[in-house]
């Protein structure tokens, strides 16, 4: 669990790994990466049992969009549940391996799954608003961390809102239920709520996998346009999705063993979007990016 | 259209045959039994209502105290009695509901598959079989005998019977919320009693409310457990912590039973006044939970 601190490196243990941490050599058209928020180093998660992941090594860069994809069953919205402890709240699940956030390990003792939260927010696939109002729903969050004043929360509602891009659509309702808003303006309203807390990296886990090409696209300029405040990642299912908002990709496949008749998931191969559709080294993520699997 | 025309043409009416007949015979026999249960409530309802309705009065409701049996139907009233099953069910209501919510509350989303939320799962199963005169005796027993008659005692007898309904009805309503609304808050730093309190209870509340009430009602009228607790004096007794107490429930066994016509027609004055208190807290209850669940649609 205890890592010393992560050297980008060196991060590489595994031999077939090796390719993946570095980045590319045509790197230099990209702006250089921001510091470091999550570093997770040879992660292996269980359910009971069950190894649902296995040896997972990535480092996500601040403010920029990270995007897991890889068909189904193979572990990326575990791994994303692992980057702000959701998956405590499944029983039998367990994590190894060292997770860290900005220097700090996630699973060290004495770390507060609520604190970690806090910090790290997360939109999920269905959209969940609560049964309540519109405003409560945004207002929730400053809430439960002692926010009382009626001004700061009516201007934390309308700045999440509009960071949302939901404002122009429900500031003359924000009264009535979230649960008669639309699925696109119901995930917007969920994306204004995690923001409404200010966290410091968002996890969406295919926020718009129940939406229309119309809802998503105003999904992804929202995330286009929070990225410079924000660390997000994203797991999809979407490739030409994970091409349009993400500035890195990883490739998660699952592995079977025909032997003992067990699968799991892995990180096949991780790097720059661009890299990562064009030029990838792997030949499962060449078969999945282009098509041919999955 | 010349093409279409040439097509044969398609046939989608319903094939007559052994699926519409059955579809016919389990209609058929769905409204006969819905009808076979109309008759039993519609008939009590009646005659509650045809022999009741003559002795109730403003006087009958308030007024007291309780006549003696052989007195003629007019004289005096029950007000005693509604007075105390409001006192006993209230007091009830207010030691059952919030320990059966709390002890909801701790077997869905505390205790989970531990062994304690197992046990007590376990016992609110095992006492709602118990026969409530049963309640009756083991409160008789151990309090009564102790502290003598009194409507706490009745209450107490109430409160054991309402409290596995109210614990097992708010469980299924707290079962009802979906986990996505604790993962959203979860998700936002919650704690999990913030969790509990600000998400999953209002979120259930409207059920809790309308299953309490319901019990609630269930408790107005049952007779067995208040024979041996309360002493059915016929007296008004507004300290319901202590003193002989008296019920409508009690009420209507002890005049029923009677010969005289007037202790006859108390007893059915007081049963459709016990029938209109159920009523009203059904009506109660829908009031509640629709005001609960507006932000739910």
């Amino acid at each position: 669990m205890d890592q010393p601190e992560p050297n980008l490196a060196t991060s590489t243990q595994l031999p077939k790994a090796a390719a993946l941490q570095d980045t590319p050599p045509q790197d230099e058209v990209y702006a250089p990466a921001g510091s470091p928020v999550f570093d997770a180093q040879g992660v292996s998660i269980y359910y009971g049992s069950f190894r649902a992941v296995t040896d997972v090594s990535l480092t996500v860069y601040e403010n920029e969009i990270t995007a897991f994809i890889g068909p189904s069953g193979c572990g990326k919205t575990t791994v994303l549940r692992t980057l702000n402890r959701m998956n405590d709240l499944i029983p039998g699940a367990r994590v190894e391996g060292g997770v860290h956030y900005r220097g700090a390990s996630l699973y060290g003792t004495g770390v507060s799954p609520i604190a970690v939260r806090r910090r790290i927010g997360m939109v999920f696939q269905k959209p969940n608003p609560f049964p309540k109002s519109i405003y409560d729903n945004v207002a929730y969050g400053p809430r439960i961390n002692g926010e009382r004043n009626k001004a700061k929360l009516n201007e934390i509602v309308e700045r999440s809102l509009r960071q949302a891009a939901l404002w122009d659509e429900v500031k003359d309702r924000l009264s009535k239920s979230g649960l008669g808003l639309s699925g696109g303006q119901a995930q917007r309203l969920c994306i204004a709520r995690t923001l409404a807390v200010e966290p410091d990296v968002v996890l969406m886990d295919e926020p718009c996998s129940a939406l229309d090409p119309i809802a998503t696209g105003r999904i992804e300029d929202l995330m286009h346009e929070i990225k410079s405040r924000y660390t997000i990642v994203i797991v999809t299912h979407n490739m030409q999705q994970a091409t349009r908002v993400s500035d890195r990709t990883a490739f998660y496949s699952v592995l079977r063993d025909e032997k003992s008749d067990t699968r799991t998931g892995v990180l096949v191969e991780y790097g720059r979007t661009r890299q990562i559709f064009e030029d990838p080294r792997d030949s499962r993520t060449q078969a999945y990016v282009t098509g041919r699997v999955g | 259209m010349a093409v279409a025309a040439e097509q044969p043409q398609v046939d989608l009416r319903e094939p007559a045959g052994w699926r519409r007949t059955k579809n016919q015979i389990v209609t058929i026999a769905m409204v006969t039994a819905f009808v076979i249960l109309l008759i039993p409530l519609g008939f009590v309802l009646y005659t509650v209502i045809a022999k009741g309705a003559s002795a109730i009065s403003w006087s009958f409701l308030t007024g007291g105290p309780i006549p003696p049996n052989v007195l003629p139907a007019g004289v005096g009233g029950m007000g005693p009695a509604v007075l105390g099953t409001i006192e006993i069910t209230a007091l009830a209501a207010v030691m059952a509901v919030p320990l059966g919510v709390l002890g909801a509350i701790y077997i869905n989303e505390y205790g989970g598959r531990g062994p304690l939320a197992q046990v007590v799962r376990f016992m609110a199963d095992v006492m709602t079989g118990v026969p409530s005169i049963v309640m009756g005796l083991f409160i008789f027993s151990i309090w009564v005998l102790h502290f003598g008659y009194s409507g706490l005692a009745g209450a107490l007898a109430l409160g054991c019977l309402m409290l596995p309904v109210v614990i097992r009805s708010s469980e299924e309503m707290l079962k009802l919320v979906p986990d996505s609304l604790r993962e959203a808050s979860y998700a936002l730093g919650a704690t999990k009693s913030r969790v509990t309190l600000t998400v999953v209870l209002p979120a259930a509340i409207g059920g809790i409310v309308s299953g309490a009430l319901l019990a609630v009602a269930r408790a107005a009228g049952e007779t067995a457990p208040l024979l041996f607790t309360i002493l059915t004096v016929t007296a008004a007794n507004t300290n319901v912590f202590s003193g002989a107490n008296t019920a409508l429930s009690t009420q209507i066994f002890a005049n029923a039973t009677q010969p005289y016509l007037g202790a006859q027609s108390r007893a059915w004055g007081a049963a459709l006044t016990l029938i209109a208190i159920a009523f009203i807290l059904m009506i109660a209850a829908r009031l509640v939970t629709g005001r609960f669940t507006r932000y739910s649609r």
